[in-house]
This record gives C-alpha cells, sequence and structure tokens, in this order.
C-alpha cells in the first residue's frame, strides 16, 4: 500500500471546537497530527491521520483492539522510536514546532510530554524516588526543592494523605491503583504539557478506576490529556472530545457528547452502539 | 499395572529424585572424607611404646603414634615375601609414626602385628614437634641451661614448660624483627638502591642527590646496627636452654628448645587438655607459615593468596564482564555479528584452563609486563618487576577465564527487565545511558552477582593456569604487607589448590603430608564455600531491593 491510495478523512476541527460543546470558548490548538503514516516493516499501522487536541482539554481515543490508538498515542512522545522497525511519515506538531524534526532533543521533549502506561511501571525504589526519578534526571538534588515537588506531584495525583508516611517503603508494595496514581504523580512531577494516558485504568478495579477518573477531570485544569481507552464508558465520562479509530484510521473525531449522541459515520454508529469491537 | 505407573509419572519423580540423591552423596561423602582424613589430623592421638621382634629375631623397643593398619591375605603376603605359618590366614601390619627421622633416617614404619612382643602406653612418653626432623618421641630425662643441669626427673616436666614458654617467647621476637623491622630497612635500602639507578639513568645523579641518599642509607644502616644487636642478644638467650630426651631404644638426644614449637604427653592428657590441644593445631593451621618444605605448620599465607587473588579478580572481571553484556545487549545491532560474537563468548568459556596460562605467561607476563619494566622500571633491570609472574596476572589470567560466565549471566539479567520499566523511564525525559544506569543496571544488579559467583567458584578452584603465572610453592612475603605501598602486585603468591597439589604430590616425605593434603582440601571447599555466601548473601539482599514488576 503506497502512501497515495492512503484514505483521509479531513475532519473538520473548526466546527468541533466552536461548535456546541462542553465549552463555549474556542480552545487553542495544542498538538496539531498532521498527515501521519506509520510502518512496522511493510506493514502500515497507520493511514494518514489528521487530528488537532486542544489544550487542557481530555481528547480520548476509542476503538476496537488493533485500531492504532496506542499506537498513535505513542507517537506524540515519540515513544515508538525505540521499535526498530517503526518508521514514521508526516508531522506532529506540539505548540507549533514539529516533534519530528531532527533538531528535536527526544529526551527534553518527553520532558514535556509525559506518558502513564497501561500496567503500572513504578521502578523498584521508594515511593519518594519513584516521584523525584524525573528531577533527579534533570540533575535536580536539592532536597528541599525534591521534597516540595514529589509532596505537589503526590497531591496532585490524590495519594498524598494516603502516601505521606510511607514515602521510603518500596513503590512494588502498594496496590496496582495506588501504584497507577504513583505513575501519574511521577509523570506530573515533571510538569510536563501534556499528559498521554495509555488505557490508565484496564488493569485496575472499579474503585481504582473510579479514583483515576476523578483524577483525570482535575488533571485537565493544568494538562492537556490524551487519553486511550477500550471502555467507551470511561471517554464519556472523562472526555471533551472523542476520536474514534478503526483499522490505523481515524474515522470521526468530535465533541464528547455529540458523537456519542449522534455520529456522523455509520462505523462509529456500529462501534458504539456495541455491534462490533 | 506397571504401565499404569509409568503413565502416573511417578517413575520420573524416581529419577529426578534419585539424581539428586547421586549428587547428595558424592558431595556429602567428599566432604565428610575429608573432614574425617583432614580434621582428625590434628587430634592428639595415643603414643604406643612396642616391644618388636625384628626379622632377624632381635627384641628391640619402638614408639609411636598408629596411623594405619592394613590386613592382607596370606597366600598375598606369601607371594610379597613374608614367611607364613600354616594356620596364619592374614597378615596385619601397623604404619606407625615413629618419628626421630634425625635418628632412624624416616618417620614411619611399618609393623607385623605378630612380632609385637608387648604394647604399652606409659603417660610420660612425650612428643616433640620440632621446627625441623619431624616430630621426635621419647622420655625427658633433664633440662640443661648454658649447659649445666637445672633439673632432672619428675620436676624436669615443669621446668621445661616454663623454659619452652620464654623460648618461644624470644623466638616470636626474632620473628617479628627479622620479618617486619629488618624486612622494612631490607625494603627501603632496595628502593633507594633502585632510586640511585634510576636517577643514573636519567642523569640526574649528582652530588644532591648523592648526599640525600647516602644520608638515607646512613639512616637505615643505624637502624639496622640498633636491631642487629637486638637479635645478637636474643639469639644469645634462645641459644641456652637445651632438654635430654632419651628414646625408647635407650638413646640420648639432646634437643635446644629453639628448635621446639611444642611438647606434650598425649597418654597423660584428658579430654579438656585433648581439646585445647586440637583447637591450638587447629588455630596453628590456619593462622602460621608452613614449616618443614611445606608438611607442618599452617596454611595461612596460601589461604592469604587465594583469597586476595579471588578479590583482586572479581575486580577486574566484573566491569569488563558488565560492560561488554550492556554493550552486546543494548547496543549493539542483533545480527549475525553479535551472534557471533555471542557464541565466540560462550566457547571461550569451554577452552580448557591450563591454555589460558599460557596465555597469561606469554602475553601478560612476557609480553605486557616486559613492556612495562622496560617503560616504568628501567632501573630494576635486569631483574623483572612485572615482567615475572605475579599476582596481579595470575588475577587477570583468571578474570579472563571467567569473562565469559559474567557476560552470559549479565546478559540474561538484562533480557529479564521488563520493557515496561525501561519505557517508564524514558517517558520521564531520561536517555538511554541515564535509564541504564539509574534502572537497568541496578536491577540487572543480582545476574551480575550471580555471574559473579559462579566466576568466583572457578576461580578460586583453578590450578593449572595458576602454576604458569604467579603462584609458587613458598612465597617470601604476603603481597600485603606494612611496606610502602602496601599492596605488591608484582609478587608471587601461595595457592590452596597449588599447595594441595605441592604438599599431596612433590613432597619427600609423603606419609607425613597426607593428613594435610585432607585438611588443605577441606579448608580450599571452606574458603569457596565462604566466599560463595557472602556473595549470594549479596545478591540476595540486591535481588529483594531490585525486585522486578511479577506478573
Amino acid at each position: 500500500m503506497t502512501t497515495q491510495n492512503v484514505r483521509t478523512h479531513a475532519i473538520d476541527m473548526d466546527s468541533i471546537l466552536r461548535g456546541s460543546g462542553k465549552s463555549s470558548e474556542p480552545s487553542e490548538v495544542c498538538i496539531k497530527v498532521e498527515n501521519l503514516n506509520l510502518f512496522y516493516g511493510d506493514k502500515q499501522a497507520l493511514h494518514g491521520i489528521n487530528m488537532e487536541m486542544p489544550k487542557k482539554k481530555v481528547t480520548a481515543y476509542i476503538g476496537p483492539s488493533g485500531c492504532g490508538k496506542s499506537t498513535l498515542l505513542r507517537c506524540i512522545n515519540r515513544m515508538n522510536d525505540l521499535v526498530d522497525s517503526a518508521r514514521i511519515e508526516g508531522k506532529i506538531l506540539l505548540d507549533d514546532e514539529n516533534i519530528y524534526d531532527k533538531s528535536v532533543n527526544v529526551a527534553a521533549l518527553r520532558r514535556r510530554v509525559g506518558m502513564v502506561f497501561q500496567k503500572p511501571n513504578p521502578f523498584p525504589k521508594s515511593i519518594f524516588e519513584n516521584v523525584a526519578y524525573g528531577l533527579r534526571i534533570q540533575g535536580i538534588n536539592d532536597k528541599r526543592t525534591l521534597e516540595e515537588t514529589v509532596e505537589n506531584a503526590l497531591r496532585g495525583a490524590a495519594l498524598w494523605d494516603e502516601m505521606k508516611d510511607r514515602l521510603n517503603d518500596n513503590a512494588l508494595g502498594m496496590s496496582g491503583g495506588q501504584q497507577q496514581r504513583l505513575v501519574i504523580a511521577r509523570a506530573i512531577a515533571i510538569e510536563p504539557e501534556v499528559l498521554l494516558l495509555d488505557e490508565p485504568a484496564s488493569a485496575l478495579d472499579p474503585i481504582s478506576t473510579l479514583k483515576i477518573e476523578e483524577l483525570i477531570n482535575e488533571l485537565k485544569e493544568k494538562y492537556t490529556i490524551v487519553i486511550v481507552t477500550h471502555n467507551m464508558q470511561q471517554a464519556a465520562r472523562v472526555s471533551d472530545y472523542t476520536a474514534f479509530m478503526y483499522m490505523g484510521e481515524l474515522i470521526e473525531m468530535g465533541n464528547t457528547s455529540e458523537l456519542f449522541t449522534n455520529p456522523r459515520k455509520k462505523q462509529t454508529e456500529d462501534y458504539i452502539t456495541g455491534r462490533y469491537g | 499395572m506397571i504401565k499404569q505407573w509409568f503413565k502416573s509419572g511417578a517413575p520420573w519423580v524416581w529419577l529426578n529424585a534419585a539424581a539428586v540423591s547421586v549428587c547428595l552423596i558424592f558431595v556429602v561423602g567428599l566432604l565428610g572424607l575429608d573432614l574425617v582424613r583432614g580434621a582428625v589430623h590434628f587430634w592428639p592421638s595415643q603414643v604406643a611404646e612396642f616391644s618388636y621382634q625384628e626379622d632377624n629375631g632381635q627384641i628391640q623397643t619402638l614408639a609411636g603414634e598408629i596411623v594405619d593398619t592394613s590386613v592382607t591375605g596370606a597366600v598375598m603376603a606369601k607371594a610379597a615375601g613374608y614367611k607364613m605359618a600354616d594356620d596364619e590366614d592374614s597378615l596385619v601390619q601397623h604404619l606407625i609414626k615413629i618419628g626421630n627421622r634425625d635418628i632412624h633416617g624416616m618417620d614411619f614404619r611399618w609393623i607385623q602385628v605378630r612380632n609385637i612382643k608387648q604394647q604399652r602406653n606409659p603417660k610420660d612418653l612425650m612428643v616433640v614437634e620440632r621446627r625441623e626432623w619431624g616430630n621426635f618421641y621419647g622420655f625427658l630425662s633433664e633440662v640443661k641451661e648454658s649447659g649445666t643441669t637445672i633439673a632432672v626427673g619428675k620436676e624436669a616436666q615443669s621446668v621445661l614448660t616454663e623454659k619452652l614458654a620464654v623460648t618461644l617467647g624470644i623466638y616470636e621476637e626474632i620473628a617479628r624483627l627479622e620479618k617486619k623491622e629488618i624486612g622494612a630497612i631490607n625494603y627501603g635500602l632496595e628502593r633507594l638502591r633502585l632510586k640511585q639507578k634510576s636517577l643514573q639513568l636519567k642523569n640526574r645523579w649528582d652530588d644532591a642527590a648523592e648526599k640525600e641518599l647516602a644520608a638515607e642509607t646512613a639512616d637505615y644502616q643505624a637502624q639496622y646496627q640498633k636491631y642487629q644487636v637486638q637479635l645478637l642478644d636474643l639469639y644469645q638467650q634462645i641459644k641456652r636452654d637445651t632438654a635430654v630426651f632419651k628414646t625408647a631404644d635407650g638413646n640420648q638426644k639432646e634437643i635446644p628448645l629453639a628448635k621446639v614449637v611444642r611438647v606434650y604427653q598425649p597418654n597423660a592428657m584428658n579430654l579438656f587438655e585433648k581439646i585445647g590441644h586440637y583447637v591450638s593445631k587447629v588455630v596453628e593451621f590456619l593462622t602460621d607459615e608452613p614449616r618443614e618444605a611445606n608438611t607442618e605448620g599452617g596454611i595461612f599465607p596460601a589461604i592469604f593468596g587465594t583469597v586476595m587473588m579471588v578479590i583482586i579478580m572479581s575486580i577486574i572481571v566484573t566491569p569488563f564482564g558488565v560492560i561488554a553484556a550492556v554493550y552486546m545487549r543494548e547496543y549493539a545491532k542483533q545480527g549475525f555479528v553479535t551472534q557471533l560474537i555471542r557464541i565466540a563468548v560462550n566457547n571461550l568459556a569451554g577452552v580448557p584452563s591450563v591454555v589460558y596460562g599460557v596465555f597469561g605467561l606469554g602475553f601478560f607476563v612476557y609480553i605486557l609486563g616486559g613492556n612495562i619494566d622496560r617503560l616504568f622500571y628501567p632501573e630494576a633491570a635486569p631483574a623483572p618487576v612485572f615482567g615475572t609472574p605475579g599476582i596481579l596476572w595470575a588475577s587477570i589470567t583468571l578474570a579472563l577465564l571467567t569473562l565469559p560466565v559474567v557476560i552470559v549471566s549479565t546478559e540474561e539479567g538484562l533480557a529479564r527487565i521488563p520493557k515496561s520499566i525501561r519505557e517508564g523511564s524514558l517517558a520521564l525525559g531520561a536517555t538511554k545511558l541515564e535509564t541504564l544506569w539509574r534502572t537497568v543496571l541496578p536491577m540487572a544488579s543480582p545476574a551480575m552477582m550471580t555471574g559473579l559467583i559462579l566466576a568466583v567458584a572457578r576461580a578460586a578452584g583453578e590450578v593449572a593456569p595458576l602454576m604458569l603465572v604467579g603462584v609458587v610453592k613458598l612465597a617470601p612475603s604476603l603481597p600485603l604487607d606494612g611496606n610502602f605501598p602496601f599492596l605488591h602486585l608484582d609478587r608471587k603468591f601461595m595457592h590452596l589448590g597449588f599447595h594441595i597439589y605441592d604438599v599431596g604430590f612433590q613432597s619427600p616425605n609423603v606419609e607425613a603430608a597426607r593428613p594435610l593434603v585432607y585438611a588443605t582440601s577441606l579448608l580450599l571447599v571452606l574458603v569457596i564455600v565462604a566466599l560463595n555466601i557472602s556473595a549470594i548473601a549479596i545478591r540476595n539482599h540486591l535481588r529483594e531491593k531490585y525486585r522486578a514488576l511479577e506478573g
């Protein structure tokens, strides 16, 4: 398959952003994906994706397994660079800068675009050191600064009250839900602009899931959030905008309430009404 | 019925259990043999006095310890030339340690039990451990001071104990002065000589330098004179006392106390005295230097050399192995060449160790060491410094030998670190190096320790390559001492494994050496076990600390 015959779905972003969404004011665009193709070896995984994600809003990617939503998410902080066979065409603009430009420092980019993975992956260190990790990488070792930042990050992730007396315990001793919030705290400790959440609640029980969702609602005050989820109710609950992907293509993107109540594409409707996926 | 039993899988369980049992029996048997043969050696055994009829009919009195007993069938005994009566169906012989090598010319002899006319364990029979000629067995008759008798008979014994304690004190003082003080002076003088030669080689030998060196030399000489006077005095003192003994066959023997290590009367000892004697012998074995061509005394230099060599080897092999493994696993492109290198590394582990020894001698000692000498120690020529086998080259050779083990296990450890941990670190803005250094390597450290444990186990037991690159039968000084720069990597050293070979198979006095072979083997096993246990303890600690995400 060549790039020429890739079907692209032009989505009228302006109408979405100005449309009858939850927010009446037009939002600034934070991340803009332009004509993005991704290949794993010979296999094309993403087909000409174009989309815009507004600042300090939650954008959710939904779609059936293997549709490329995680792959697209991992493009935003260039995690796919780690896959040897992956090859990328097109642009992703973060604040109007192409992150795939040769001059971009990947480590610096990842400091601006934090990421939380599907399975909690705390380091085998103390809770404090987990949260302080990103700062120590940046060479910040001042005890006062670290303590302050760790406390703020843990408060931000709604973990402080539970964990303030256990900061020196090994993070691996925490429950799954706590670990996932710790990972979020670790990500926000370095104050990124964007937070990518890759199915953050899929490995958690319902109560922990609820806590994570509440947390996402609070975090969008400060961060642009992109979340991948296979759970449509979750997308409906937490996101402002939703993108539906299918077979490596962006089928439809729009205001969450609109997309769920009044999908424009047949495929979207089939998916959200549970006919496949 | 049988078919069903096979189907149930039980035979496999039995087979596995049997294999494990066989291994266990081997290990326990080996340790047990070492323990029984080696550890018993230090126990004070009874000394008997025999009235023995020699083949020519003469009756003779012998004294000694029964070491071994052999039973030979009548036919075999006849074939070997023994006269056997018709009603005798076997020939029983004792191997006895008769000591007194200076009188008999041998320590051990076989006697036929049927020719023993009488056997007693006289309480006053005394064993004298000497610094030369081996043990002496006899009865104390008198103690002399400067040639005049000061005690005879019963009271001689307590006087002897007293005098011996004093003499041993003097002996230790002499040893300390000679080894430590005068040793340091000699070391200093040698350094001055080398300094002078080095200055001459560099054409910087002028009056000022000469004066300075002359002053230092004079200083050393003055110190030496001082010690020399002390030593002369001590030598006079130590020669003063002697003890006269009567052997079982009636010979008189005067032994200077300076030549005596310890005296005891095993037949008169109670259990506690025996335990005390045993402990002191074991301590001597562990902490003293060898005597009499390594067949007596202790093996401390060998223990020290073994442990030190293993430590130096670990210090060298760990960074090299880890760096190589990190490169191959994390940075090198996984392809044909990397795979080829990996196979080559694995095969290195199968190369016979003596080949490494030859390589170490040819490359490290002669080429590397020779060039180091030429560049940095021209003043020592023609005597080599590093251009001769020594502990550094032995350690490096063994490091090379054990490198594959460390590489392989580190690589496996790196491969086991979950991808999610690396991604978590990278997603926080860490570079690959930072991720490796802060997260991956600490988490892989238990695997590195596993590699090191295997390396230590292999290195500590290796003998063949060491014989080529630095181990000697008797090293005059330890590779670590009080003379600057304290650590002397160019020195030759002693090693337990080689010591076993040397004592067991190169010794002129095989019978005397045999128990020491077992004792030394046991000790070598214990040293390796100790090294391993400490490494395992570190690894378990690390494992607990960096417990990876399970499941």
